[in-house]
């Protein structure tokens, strides 16, 4: 049985990092069981002996030659950043492991 | 409280694991067009690719992947048939994309070892370590942390990110579980991180300098009851970014592991920092819950396939393996084991190899490098490659001694100028005013002064009894404040005293 | 002039009867007396399409060689990178910005001299059926302003069969280029995957997105398709060789001989019963113009839907894990002391609309430790399985046929509440994405009981696109000989503007 309870949909919701309310995680634990007995079905016919297609093309070996090519100014390259300092992106204090 | 060493391996047998990164140093970045220079003012190495612009596509730098394939083939490795780029979902600021271009299960190189030799007390000892891995990956961004204490993670305001290093080709080389080194395991750990990085640099592929982060190690350790079959719980030591600091951390866990083991607590599989001032290491932040890091294809990219003609065509390519080379420098310099082991236990094979290649003489080489600059280097507390001399350096004094124009006690005077930063040697030598007195008048002048002084041991020489010069030669010497040249003060003196 | 094909707008280009800007101003005209119903559009250029006309124009005057299309004003999925100009995906995540590139899509137009009009609605990452999932409100169906037009492309389908813009680009990822064509009476072709780069198409699927032209006659898409399509070196996964020869294809329109083989599966329950009757008319007329009609049987295409609802989402978990309020876009929350990640948390709840955020954790799902081999592994196998159905269906047939969609445009807000039902627009599109083949969708007529357009769908071989064209072009002509006049003739006049 497929189904999806409301502390499934908040760690796939924390893993995702999209912030849900209480009540969205019951809604979409709710819908969830709907939608995965539908798409559940692949399992139907998906037996050991069917290769997996990854890909639809059986395209092999497409690499580029090592050469540079210009890259974007730095303004444009910071367009789009909501915030900038002295020529870097802007985030909030990153917590976590020090790299 | 604390265990020593010893009795660390008199009860445990440790088991190594050991993950190293490398750079390559291909001109553009793996997936883009991208320069790779190191040190680039922020922001300034940067696509629509390598910053994950929305649209944007990877396309796999060929030369990476040649010299992937060479590192595998280097290795020893089987190279996969058929391997595939993997997504390895996981958010962080620093990675662009949210999720690093790696491989997976289908890496592209397989199954190789490598044979490394440290010396020990019962003689030289050989250990095989087995190569489970080489694989294809992406760097991360750098970020600076801003406000907080010492520009650290914790504590920190905000932080700023420079994406000139996102995207830049990794190869991570994974060893199988190394077992079976007892209490040799530090040194062991030492000798694979140091022999891959000369296989890694003969092979051209890398910069391979740790201390630039190009070659970064991780080492597991885990510990077990001598005797034991099953493994003990590893811990994954981070940073640790010198070949000093793979030994010292090596070391540092084994102890670790051993003094919560006694006391009947359990070794916590976690990852560790090691950290250079202490040589210890500090529990990484652990995550409250599991990463699940959902690898899957990556669509955006094709298989590899390389064909048995291209592999081969790489295989050519290899260059001496560095053990071989090391086999054949020993015989052309004509050096004893002792002192051949003496120099690739200092890290400076390359170096004296580099110094000799620029015309120095083996024997005067080796005696620089291992002598004088090793001891400015112990005193100071750094390693000799952080000094500020360099093999041409070393060359062009060894050559002005050959030439006469250096005595070995003015040379070290150079050298040590050299290392105190005071510029190359032509520097150092105008700017000190060293140089060998060879004007024979001057030294007239000091020969007659000192037979003036000396009557009587100049009488003795002039009839014959030429040891005596001694005395005469060393006040002359005194004179001329070390600059001239012995042997012509000699010739002089003797010339002098109607014994030439 | 709006009225006309874009094959007659190059033709009236070269001949001088009109200059590109002329050409380019009616048509914001058009725009401008009827977007405010139909809600194609999100963004006008119209300083940047004028400039682009006026360029055009000057080479022409100076007797440059142009290329077939140069001139001729178009209408840009808001999916596609244009630098400087806007681009949001139908999000509000990515509000305001504007890219520092161009997609290859975008630069092979600009090669051709084709004038960009502005960018249009769309679902919202290309996730939907109806465009109502656009986080910028619903675009309109101008045969019925209260229906959907399809989508995801419906911002581009609308505003062909509204007379704003002779051309269109769209996405397929399941259907979002053939199905908005289908129900706005439109022309609608998914290139072989491959077929048209991909680098600048904000992904949602990477193994099942693809780029092609939308049009009003079958012609106007292939002239439109060899304009964009050709190898990329920018995108790996380009096919690297001669872009098939659809204008040819579409110009001699020739089916005497061809083997049509009418998927079995895709037709019968569920499907209207005018969208039945005129997909019957049609073969009937590919059959008196000289084709052979035969059954296939595609067994495996009734897993197509659900396994396109496990690979989809899970590549567009990863696709758009990039949205995280660092870099660009969006940012919220960014107060003292928030860190990254509560940042990036915050935006992507406000960020993302429900739908997209209901597919990121369901494929977050597929792909999870533990679930990948029973969810996303065995969609892969399920693609085998479709890709092997179709391969089989070609020995027997040159090109296969289904209707497009098994119903007319819906009402807006009908499905909003029944996700199930509403992904069941896509269950004749889809299996062409899994296989990675040409797909297209052109008018099959109006249905007798809605008065709403059908469409008709023609799949054909990888790179064989212009077998579809073939039969496209004969099908359009017998047609248009039944009707007597294009089909959006038919279409009720918007905004009181005939
Ligand atoms: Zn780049």
């Amino acid at each position: 049985m497929s189904s999806l309870s409301r502390d499934e949909v908040a760690n796939l919701a924390r893993l995702a990092r999209i912030e849900m309310s209480e009540e969205e995680l019951v809604n979409l634990a709710s819908e969830f069981t709907v939608i995965l007995e539908a798409v559940a079905r692949v399992q139907e016919v998906a037996g050991a002996d069917v290769a997996p297609t990854s890909h639809p093309l059986p395209l092999r070996n497409v690499f580029r030659p090592d050469v540079t090519t210009p890259s974007l100014t730095p303004e444009e390259a910071l367009s789009g950043a909501p915030a900038s300092e002295d020529q870097r992106f802007r985030v909030p204090q990153i917590l976590g492991e020090e790299a | 409280m604390s265990l020593t060493y010893e009795d660390v391996i008199a009860k445990y047998e440790p088991v190594l694991g050991l993950e190293v990164h490398c750079e390559l140093n291909t001109n553009s970045k793996m997936f883009c067009g991208c320069s790779t220079i190191f040190g680039a003012e922020p922001n300034t190495q940067t696509c629509p690719v390598c910053l994950a612009l929305p649209g944007a596509l990877p396309v796999v730098n060929e030369k990476a992947i040649e010299s992937t394939i060479k590192i595998g083939l280097a290795l020893n490795c089987s190279i996969a048939p058929f391997s595939r780029f993997a997504r390895k979902n996981y958010f962080y600021p620093d990675m662009p994309k949210n999720f690093q271009i790696s491989q997976y299960d289908e890496p592209i190189c397989v199954n190789g070892y490598v044979d490394v030799e440290i010396e020990t007390e019962e003689g030289p000892k050989k250990f095989r370590v087995e190569i489970e891995r080489v694989h294809m990956e992406e760097d991360t961004g750098k970020s600076l942390h801003v406000g907080g204490a010492t520009g650290r993670i914790h504590g920190a305001e905000y932080s700023l990110l420079d994406y000139n290093r996102a995207g830049i080709p990794l190869v991570e080389i994974v060893t199988k579980i190394v077992p079976g080194t007892g209490k040799y395991a530090p040194e062991v750990a030492k000798a694979y991180v140091a022999e891959l990085r000369d296989i890694l640099r003969s092979l051209g592929v890398s910069d391979v300098k740790m201390e630039q982060g190009s070659l970064r190690c991780d080492a597991n350790v885990s510990l077990r009851l001598i005797g034991a079959e099953k493994l003990g719980t590893r811990s994954e030591t981070k940073n640790v970014n010198s070949l000093r600091s793979v030994e010292r951390a090596v070391r540092g866990e084994m102890i670790r592991h051993a003094e919560l083991l006694n006391k009947g607590e359990r070794v916590v599989q976690e990852t560790r920092h090691f950290q250079e001032e202490s040589g210890l290491t500090r529990s990484g932040r652990s995550k409250e819950q599991a990463e699940d890091y959902r690898y899957f294809p990556e669509p955006d990219l094709v298989p590899v396939e390389p064909d048995a003609a291209w592999i081969e065509e790489l295989r050519a390519q290899l260059p001496e393996r560095p053990s071989v080379h090391r086999k054949r420098l020993q015989e052309e310099w004509s050096v004893p084991d002792k002192e051949m082991a003496a120099m690739i236990n200092a890290d400076l094979l390359d170096t004296v190899e580099a110094t000799v290649i620029l015309g120095s003489d083996p024997t005067k080489a080796r005696s620089w490098w291992l002598g004088e600059i090793s001891r400015i280097a112990n005193e100071q507390n750094v390693s000799v490659k952080e000094l500020a001399i360099t093999p041409t350096d070393v060359a062009e004094i060894v050559a002005l001694v050959a030439k006469g124009e250096l005595t070995d006690k003015l040379a070290r005077q150079v050298v040590e100028g050299v290392i105190a930063g005071e510029g190359k040697p032509a520097a150092v030598i105008s700017a000190r005013g060293i140089k060998v007195v060879n004007d024979d008048s001057a030294l007239m002048a000091a020969i007659e002064k000192a037979c003036a002084e000396q009557p009587e041991t100049a009488e003795k020489v002039r009839n014959g009894h030429l040891p005596a010069a001694g005395a005469l030669i060393g006040a002359i010497m005194k004179e001329t404040k070390g600059q001239a040249d012995a042997a012509r003060v000699r010739e002089l003196l003797l010339g002098h005293l109607g014994q030439a | 002039m709006i009225r006309k094909s874009a094959a007659e707008m190059a033709n009236a280009l070269a001949q001088g009867a009109i200059t590109s800007v002329a050409l380019t101003q009616l048509h914001f005209n058009r725009i401008a007396s009827v977007d405010k119903d139909v809600h194609a559009f999100l963004h006008l250029d119209t300083d940047g399409a004028l400039a682009q006309a006026a360029a055009v124009d000057a080479k022409r005057a100076k007797g440059e060689k142009l290329s077939p299309l140069a001139g001729v004003p178009l209408a840009l999925k808001d999916v596609l990178a244009q630098k400087g100009i806007p681009t949001t995906c139908g999000s509000k995540i990515l509000e305001g910005w504007r890219p520092p590139y161009d997609s290859t899509v975008v630069s092979n137009l600009k090669k051709n001299d084709i004038v960009i009009l502005g960018k249009t609605n769309m679902d919202e990452f290309a996730m939907g059926s109806s465009t109502e999932n656009s986080a910028y409100g619903p675009t309109h169906n101008p045969w019925d302003l209260a229906r959907i037009p399809g989508g995801s492309g419906g911002g581009s389908a609308a505003s062909l069969a509204a007379f704003e813009a002779p051309l269109a680009i769209g996405t397929d990822t399941g259907g979002s280029i053939r199905q908005p064509a289908a129900v706005t009476g439109t022309v609608g072709v998914k290139p072989t995957y491959g077929g048209v780069s991909r680098y600048g198409l904000v992904a949602f699927s990477s193994s099942l997105d693809q780029a092609g032209p939308c049009a009003r006659t079958v012609l106007d898409a292939a002239l439109l398709h060899e304009a964009i399509a050709g190898h990329d070196p920018k995108d790996a996964t380009s096919i690297n060789a001669p872009v098939p020869q659809v204008v040819a294809a579409a110009k001699s329109a020739d089916v005497k001989g061809m083997k049509i083989g009418v998927v079995k599966e895709l037709n019968g329950d569920g499907y209207q019963p005018g969208v039945r009757a005129r997909f019957e008319e049609s073969l009937e007329l590919l059959a008196k113009a000289g084709a052979e009609i035969v059954e296939v049987s595609c067994p495996n295409f009734e897993y197509a839907l659900a396994a396109y609802y496990l690979i989809a989402p899970s590549e567009a978990s990863s696709n758009l894990a990039r949205f995280d309020a660092m870099r660009y876009g969006l940012r919220v929350g960014d107060i003292d002391g928030a860190s990254a990640e509560e940042v990036m948390k915050l935006t992507r709840e406000v960020g993302f609309g429900r739908e997209v955020k209901c597919r990121i954790i369901l494929g977050t799902y597929a792909l999870s430790s533990g679930y990948y081999d029973a969810y996303y592994g065995s969609a892969q196998k399920v693609r085998t399985l479709i890709t092997q159905d179709f391969t089989n269906a070609f020995a027997k047939a040159d090109v296969l046929v289904s209707p497009t969609c098994p119903t007319t445009a819906f009402k807006i807000g009908e499905k909003s509440d029944d996700p199930l039902a509403m992904y069941l627009n896509d269950i004749a599109t889809i299996p062409v994405n899994m296989a990675g083949i040409g797909g297209m969708s052109l008018p099959s007529g109006i249905a007798d009981e809605d008065g709403l357009p059908v469409g008709f769908q023609i799949m054909s071989p990888v790179m064989k696109d212009e077998r579809m064209y073939s039969v496209g072009a004969a099908l359009e002509a017998a047609l248009l000989g039944t009707w007597g006049a294009p089909i959006l003739s038919k279409a009720p006049a918007l905004g009181g503007v005939a």
